[in-house]
């Protein structure tokens, strides 16, 4: 596929699917899910800019997540900011607390990042539980009074909508970033740090554009969740199970290209909705666990890698 | 215009432990000038030093290129190679899960290299047969002696103007290693590439050398003004045959 068709094919599928549910699903609950599916495949996407391409494992997901939906909230109580003015500024929040995470901790490597990426989420959640502007540990509302714009009939379906808009951007970026010369030098960096900067490749630069890159989309997607629940606090906006799919879904999926991520993340979270609501959302962490464990021991590259093996061996016979 | 290397007084460590001690040499344009030395002696750090990896504590390394001087304490890795200096490391260093394609392109990330990477990878492959072969396998499943000839070309990729080659006979046998020696010399001739090459295997670093230097525990211990010179040291001697 040529690179220049990507973009257009993405958002074209994309809207077509939208409209086709608009026009013949009416029950509001499948909204609901399917926002939460389309959170998580941009959550594992911009995890996989960071974690599959460049080999750093962000375990803060949750953090970049949250700065999304806390912007919004402070744009909500300022000036009740509208969803469209509030996406781009919490995507620029969030990428700019990426940048600045990253030029602290991307001198760490492997597991020492990780922690730190943790820790990292750990103080700015006790940042926003002592902030009362936000709520504090309370929580805050964002009561929409105003019918949704451009005709939607609510405002789930208009948040689906944004949301499944946002996920082919999201999608449209990560395949951008993996097949740009950029893409290059982050694989390069994973494969041997060392050998990429005496190839040439400025690796500090690269690595703080993948930070700042996935940190954006991340927050980006937490932008439009108070809008949508009309309700945040930040036990669950910080919720360990944020960073968890995340990195789940990506090491499901296939992390060396675009489509693991997606793959993961459909799968994954459309396995939890369907058990949340036919079991418990109990369940929920205990799928994620089950499933690493089968994916690391029977196809330790994912589905996609899976899929790779399987179309090699096949042309081979 | 000339390309040339030239290291003066240089100290250099890691720590509290001192590699390097007040070293000084030179690389003339187009030469090629071996630094002997058995393990643990100073040559890859005095390497590092010139790329940047390692920050000497004193003294000077100033690379000249296409006539124009440059200081090169204190800079940084990729931006020595922006300069059109290549390294091919010690252990080779390739990329072993991306392809030998993909290796190869990488060499040619720096700027100057960009607009000639056709040009650049048809050579690599004229140059060195096997990798045409094994364009899409990953570098990590080749031999030894491939994934060697690979990280020369990954170096070549980057047009460079100035070659700094580090112990390219590790691991190899000893015909691999005459064969990797040979494609220096072949390539250094057709370029008129400077090169610095590091390397503790004496008979095959003398065949390609116009002279040489002797590292011992971080200093130079002896200075081969030509080929002959260095095979008749008693120090050599001692060092490297066992008389």
């Amino acid at each position: 596929m040529k690179a220049r068709w990507f973009t257009p094919i993405v958002f074209t599928v994309t809207l077509l699917v939208v409209a086709l549910a608009l026009a013949t699903v009416t029950n509001n609950y499948f909204y609901t899910a399917a926002y939460i599916v389309l959170q998580f495949i941009i959550l594992a996407t911009a995890w996989n800019i960071l974690g599959g391409l460049t080999g750093y494992v962000n375990f803060g997901s949750a953090a970049f997540f949250s700065l999304g939906a806390y912007s919004s909230v402070v744009m909500f109580s300022l000036f009740k900011a509208p969803v469209p003015l509030a996406i781009p500024v919490s995507a620029a929040v969030a990428g700019l607390v990426g940048l600045g995470a990253g030029y602290l901790t991307l001198r760490l490597r492997g597991v020492f990042f990780a922690i730190a990426t943790l820790a990292m989420s750990e103080v700015l959640y006790t940042f926003v539980v002592n902030w009362d502007y936000v709520g504090g540990a309370r929580g805050a509302y964002i009561i929409l009074q105003d019918d949704p714009p451009f005709g939607f009939s609510n405002h789930t379906q208009y948040l689906f909508t944004v949301m499944a808009l946002m996920t082919a951007f999201a999608i449209a970026v990560a395949r951008y970033v993996e097949t740009s010369r950029l893409g290059r030098g982050l694989a390069a960096i994973r494969d041997d740090e060392v050998a990429a900067e005496c190839s040439g490749v400025p690796t500090l630069r690269l690595k703080l554009i993948s930070t700042t890159v996935s940190g954006a989309l991340m927050g980006m997607s937490g932008s439009t969740f108070p809008y949508f629940m009309q309700y945040v606090e930040p036990t669950s906006s910080f919720s360990l199970s944020y960073s968890v799919n995340a990195i789940a879904m990506p090491l499901i999926g296939g992390m060396h290209s675009w489509a693991g991520p997606l793959i993961g993340a459909i799968l994954l979270g459309t396995i939890q909705q369907i058990v949340q609501v036919t079991v418990s959302s109990a369940w929920n962490l205990l799928i994620v666990g089950v499933l690493l464990v089968v994916f690391v021991t029977l196809a330790p590259d994912g589905i996609m890698g899976w899929f790779d093996h399987w179309r090699a061996r096949r042309r081979r016979s | 215009m000339g390309n040339s290397l030239r290291i003066e007084g240089l100290t250099a460590g890691y720590g509290s432990v001192r590699v390097l001690e007040d070293l000084s040499l030179s690389v003339g344009d187009g030469e090629t000038v071996a630094l002997l030395g058995t393990n643990g002696n100073g040559k890859s750090t005095l390497i590092k030093c010139i790329m940047g990896i390692v920050r000497p504590t004193a003294g000077r390394i100033v690379a000249e290129i296409n006539g124009t001087d440059h200081d090169l304490i204190g800079m940084e890795a990729h931006d020595v190679v922006q300069l059109g200096i290549a390294l091919v490391p010690e252990g080779r260093r390739l990329f072993p899960k991306l392809t030998v394609e993909e290796n190869l392109l990488l060499g040619a990330y720096r700027k100057a290299a960009r607009a000639r990477i056709a040009e650049s990878l048809e050579f690599c492959y004229e140059t060195f047969p096997r990798l045409t072969e094994r364009r899409a396998q990953l570098a990590g499943s080749m031999s030894g002696g491939e994934q060697q000839m690979l990280s020369l070309a990954r170096a070549l990729m980057t047009t460079p103007s100035i070659l700094l080659v580090d112990e390219p006979s590790v691991g190899l046998s000893p015909l691999l290693v005459q064969t990797v020696i040979g494609k220096i010399k072949e390539l250094k001739e057709r370029f008129g590439l400077t090169v610095l090459m590091a390397e503790q295997n004496f008979q095959q670093a003398v065949r390609i050398a116009d002279r040489g230097y002797v590292i011992v525990h971080g200093k130079i211990e002896f200075e081969g003004a030509s080929r002959e010179a260095l095979a008749d040291n008693e120090l050599v001697k001692k060092l490297y045959l066992g008389l």
